[in-house]
């Protein structure tokens, strides 16, 4: 079911992704599969304690082992390197940023945290030697709870003296003190905490590295999973005291990355540094294990969150305390992560000048966390909505109800919000409306009020998310005033081929998203020939040299934009070639279906691939043009998109067991004009899966010891096809206004949405028994237990 | 994900994996389907120094009718069970256990006499041959015996298999048109159970066998003695946990597996009842 108004053509067509074939056949080339013979193999000795003194390292019985050409602790490698791994967002100017090596030198800070390392003719060899490495370690009392952590009662590095890394306010009201006199005024208050559990990302790909010297002048090739190959070339050049230019990053074939990949990691910084100190490829493939333990995790928040509400249940002031969980490090982008959600905890909803936030974030002895498949604007949906469904409550309305009293109207849009913020456009009535329908939510009220009477053990709940997503990342001046240590635009280029065929570079960096089949899409319909003429190069920083890379659902919106307006320029120069050839002003020149026409005078036509070729042999130029069909780009967004969607999940839950099953799910999703809806569903699908994942399946449990317990995927529970639903999708097409495709961007929305939906579901469909709240995830022995304990009994 | 090194060989026959585990002792394991003993030895968890792949000894992978009970090859892959026109017919709670046993991978590869002398508390098939009354036959040097389900589990992991005897025939009574059902709640299909429950009633008879009760497979004989002396289910069933002793991990409770022990046993006994 869709409403749409698109173009017909190319644009919005569910064209089949042309990456498929390759991956669905195996043969695409993932950088574990890439052959170069004499690589070096590269393996990890981790700690296994969450906190410990390294006493000492002993290498000399891993080092005689076969096949192994050297072992190295931290201490060995200390002076490699330039600058400590790099943290790129600090947030304040105070912001404690511990010293953090690739390899720990004195002290090790949570389990898996690397120590030393081998290198060693096969990846056996490096293996079986990583057990011959004898550390001694002087184990001391890890800090795994965040307000624990708060306390400074255990200080975990020295160096910085507290376990607090910063504080962050974001405090926006009309007059002083506004937020105070909307809760002493409020008709309605709720307050709620909500603890978003740690997520391992999973991707399907583990991270794999391969570090090669070119034969002469010292030149690298650093091949590496992932999602940044030109942010991971600027920081390993710094890092190591490379000069940027003799390095090249190339991203081949991804799998999956979900922000995991976005960031720079021990491994690849020791590969590059040890393939120049050996003089031989170096490579090393992460074991699934590994990839639970030291990639980084994703969310780990406290959220303690309070609605001001009128008589009416209109929401008159808003408070937010966030207690970020940084793990043992700060990675790449750690500490803003919260700051990215930062901005969406009134969601869709008109609020006054009345925004009181502040995010404090400490060091744990667990895996570092960075950004995660919404990065901060899932936290912020989550408590929003969750919090609404209480206000909802309280005031005795139908959650659908108010939060259509608190709708930003769709006529307000571009709407000034209370951050100041412009959203580019909405129409969130109209979402939930259609979703509404959908899902048949009326009906479905009915059925519970018969369905959940006194004694049932099986009941229903229908849960809602009305969703706000902050993306396109981003106009680079915002990412300036949040101290974001780099910008926000894209560059692309497009090269017509004296055949007519069309290379286009972009800066994304795509790890499965179908960037080559939705960029060739742009350009087919922009300059009127097939999808099939056109390559997309992508993710080698020897081709594209210039990018901002791909996470933040910023492709489509920034890099697609930057390549649709790229083409107007070829149109533009094509049409200067043109009316030059057919002796007419280039004014009264009409470029369709590939082909310039003379207005008036049909038979007055050239195909741009006559101007191409006329391009290319430059034999007959306008004075002072410049040969070849090219041009480039590099776009800064004037402001971020705005996607935004009703989900509604329906869910039975059996009380008796406490298992919850995901009855119906509706997701109704407004990202704009779509360039292939098929991608668009294909996003949506996975994103709604994961997001139903951090409601019902998944968390990283620590003991208190901070053992990692779920360092497997028999443990770590990322649920099969089998175990989720169908997702019935739907769409409503509110363009941006802010670029000329009215593109917005869709690759977190499901995610975002998603979580809220489910767990609001499942409490609403227990809040006949008492229950107000339930935690994530709502495994079927934690609702079990909620049951009991809301009944008052415990068994 | 790399094993430690070990050394392979390759049995043609029973007895010739026999005389290789004699000359090998405690140093050696056998590789059946693999889907257990391998992702411990890719963890190192286990570490055996010599593998003896009884993959491709034939003649252990059959389905016979025997009279009264049917005899299933220690090395018939669980497909081969789950589908069996034999075992639907006259062991249909077996059969049926069998399809909710791991993924289609796992039971292309897996053999029903591996997944039993494996031991796991965890896997459905030691609990549902206990709850039907199965006899296990195992092979040594000095020949065969037979060791009833009920004598075979000693404790996690652990059963009277000796380091050198082999389990090379199951023999399952036939049910007779007992009703039955077989209850497995996890929260990932392709998981372990967290509890699972197997049982078949006949009149007053009845078997009731648990999945990850304890560190052996339980069979709740409380749950048969009642029925048996007139309990309703919902009375029998309440007794379900009192054999067990389960363990606390990630997904349960020691209280909320004693809990579902016993709403499962009711639904289990409703449905064979029904």
């Amino acid at each position: 079911m869709t409403m749409t108004d698109q173009p017909t053509g190319v644009l919005g067509s569910r064209m089949l992704r042309r990456e498929d074939p390759a991956l669905l056949t195996g043969e695409a080339r993932y950088t574990a599969d890439l052959v170069v013979p004499g690589a070096l193999h590269l393996a990890m000795v981790r700690s296994p304690y969450a906190r410990a003194r390294i006493v000492s390292v002993d290498t000399a019985a891993a080092v005689t082992m076969p096949g192994v050409r050297a072992v190295y602790s931290g201490a060995d490698l200390a002076d490699t390197w330039a600058g400590p791994m790099p943290c790129a967002w600090p947030v304040t100017e105070d912001m404690k940023n511990p010293t953090h090596l690739p390899l720990a030198v004195s002290q090790a800070n949570y389990v898996g945290d690397a120590v030393a390392c081998v290198i060693a003719e096969t990846a056996e060899a490096a293996r079986d030697a990583v057990e011959a490495v004898v550390v001694e370690y002087e184990p001391l009392e890890a800090v795994i709870d965040l307000e624990d952590a708060l306390s400074d009662r255990v200080v975990i590095h020295d160096e910085i003296g507290t376990n607090r890394s910063y504080t962050w306010d974001l405090k926006i009201e009309e007059t002083e003190g506004a937020c105070d006199a909307a809760f002493a005024a409020a008709a309605y208050a709720v307050k709620e905490r909500y603890i978003q559990q740690r997520l391992i990302p999973a991707a399907m790909e583990p991270r794999a590295v391969l570090a090669v010297p070119q034969p002469f002048g010292g030149d690298m090739t650093l091949y590496s999973a992932t999602q940044v190959p030109h942010i991971l070339k600027v920081m390993t050049a710094l890092t190591l005291g490379i000069p940027e230019h003799q390095l090249r990053v190339i991203a081949p074939a991804v799998g999956g990355g979900f922000g995991s990949k976005l960031n720079v990691y021990a491994e690849e910084l020791l590969c590059v540094a040890l393939a120049k100190r050996h003089g031989v490829p170096v490579r090393w493939t992460e074991t699934r294990s590994e990839g639970c333990q030291a990639t980084i995790h994703g969310r780990g928040q406290i959220q303690d969150i309070e609605l001001a509400a009128d008589a009416n249940g209109r929401l008159t002031g808003l408070r937010v305390r966030l207690i970020g969980d940084m793990g043992a490090y700060l990675q790449l982008v750690t500490p803003g992560v919260p700051l990215l959600g930062a901005f969406l905890y009134a969601g869709v909803y008109e609020l006054p000048k009345a925004f009181d936030f502040s995010c404090t974030s400490v060091f744990t002895n667990m895996t570092p966390t960075d950004a995660y498949r919404g990065a901060g604007r899932p936290e912020a949906t989550y408590a929003i909505e969750r919090a609404m469904d209480s206000l909802a409550y309280e005031i005795g309305i139908d959650p659908l109800e108010l939060r259509r009293r608190n709708f930003i109207p769709t006529e307000k849009f571009p709407y000034e919000a209370y951050t100041g913020l412009v959203y580019d456009s909405g129409n969130h009535d109209g979402a939930a409306t259609l979703a509404a329908e959908m899902v048949g939510y009326d009906e479905l009220r009915e059925r519970q009020r018969s369905q959940n009477v006194p004694g049932a053990t099986k009941r229903i709940g229908i849960g809602l998310s009305t969703y706000f997503e902050m993306c396109g990342l981003a106009p680079s001046r915002v990412l300036a005033s949040l101290n974001y240590g780099a910008g926000g635009w894209e560059a692309a280029t497009v090269r017509v081929l004296p055949t007519n065929k069309v290379q286009v570079v972009t800066g994304t960096s795509p790890h499965g998203q179908g960037h080559e089949t939705a960029w060739s899409m742009i350009v087919a319909e922009k300059l009127g020939i097939s999808p099939d003429d056109v390559d997309v190069l992508h993710s080698d920083t020897a081709i594209a040299p210039l990018g901002l890379d791909t996470y933040g659902s910023r492709s489509l919106a920034v890099g697609g934009v930057a390549i649709a307006m790229t083409c107007d320029k070829v149109v533009d120069k094509a049409r200067q070639i043109a009316a030059h050839l057919l002796e007419a002003n280039p004014d009264d020149l009409e470029f369709a279906g590939g082909e310039f026409s003379v207005a008036g005078s049909p038979d007055r036509s050239m195909p741009l691939a006559a101007v191409a070729f006329e391009a290319f042999t430059a034999h007959n130029l306008p004075d002072g043009m410049e040969p070849n069909l090219e041009a480039h780009t590099t776009y800064d967004p004037p402001n971020f998109s705005w996607p935004f969607g009703t989900h509604i999940c329906v869910v039975e839950v059996d009380t008796e067991t406490g298992e919850t099953e995901v009855l119906r799910y509706v997701a109704v999703d407004d990202c704009g004009n779509q360039v292939n809806p098929l991608i668009v569903d294909g996003q949506v699908h996975g994103g709604v899966i994961q997001g139903l994942a951090q409601a019902l399946f998944e968390e990283a449990v620590y003991d208190s010891d901070g053992n990692l317990r779920t360092s497997t995927l028999a443990e770590y529970l990322v649920p099969a096809a089998s175990d989720v639903p169908p997702v019935i999708t739907g769409h409503t097409v509110t363009p941006s206004p802010t670029n000329q495709l009215g593109v917005k961007g869709v690759g977190e929305a499901g995610t975002i949405a998603a979580t809220p939906a489910v767990i609001n579901a499942v409490v609403d469909a227990l809040s006949g028994l008492g229950v107000r709240n339930v935690p994530m995830p709502a495994s079927p022995n934690t609702v079990w237990s909620i049951i009991n304990a809301a009944q008052g009994g415990s068994q | 994900m790399i094993p430690a090194a070990f050394d392979y060989v390759r049995a043609s026959s029973a007895e010739e994996a026999i005389s290789l585990l004699g000359q090998y002792g405690d140093e050696a394991k056998l590789l059946a389907g693999g889907h257990s003993l391998i992702p411990l030895m890719k963890l190192r968890l286990a570490q055996p120094t010599v593998l003896v792949d009884i993959g491709r000894v034939s003649d252990l992978s059959y389905i016979r009718d025997a009279g009264d009970h049917v005899a299933i090859g220690a090395l018939t892959r669980h497909m081969d069970v789950e589908t069996s026109p034999m075992l639907l017919e006259h062991v249909p709670l077996l059969a049926h256990a069998t399809s909710h046993v791991g993924d289609p991978q796992v039971r292309h590869r897996g053999t029903i006499g591996g997944s039993l002398a494996h031991a796991d508390p965890a896997s459905d098939l030691p609990a549902t041959t206990l709850a039907l009354g199965a006899t296990y036959v195992v092979t040594g040097p000095n020949g065969t015996r037979e060791v009833a389900a009920s004598d075979f589990y000693q404790g996690y992991l652990t059963s009277v298999l000796a380091a050198d005897e082999l389990l090379t025939e199951i023999r399952v009574p036939k049910m007779n048109g007992a009703g039955w059902s077989f209850q497995k709640f996890n929260r990932r299909a392709q998981d372990w159970a967290i509890v699972g429950v197997a049982a078949w009633t006949r009149g007053s008879e009845s078997g009731v066998g648990l999945v990850n009760m304890a560190s052996v497979p339980v069979l709740a004989s409380s749950v048969s003695s009642a029925l048996a002396s007139g309990s309703s289910i919902a009375d029998a069933a309440a007794l379900a946990a009192d054999e067990a002793d389960p363990q606390a991990d990630l997904n349960a409770s020691v209280e909320y597996r004693q809990h579902l022990a016993r709403v499962l046993t009711r639904r289990a006994l409703s449905e064979a009842a029904g």
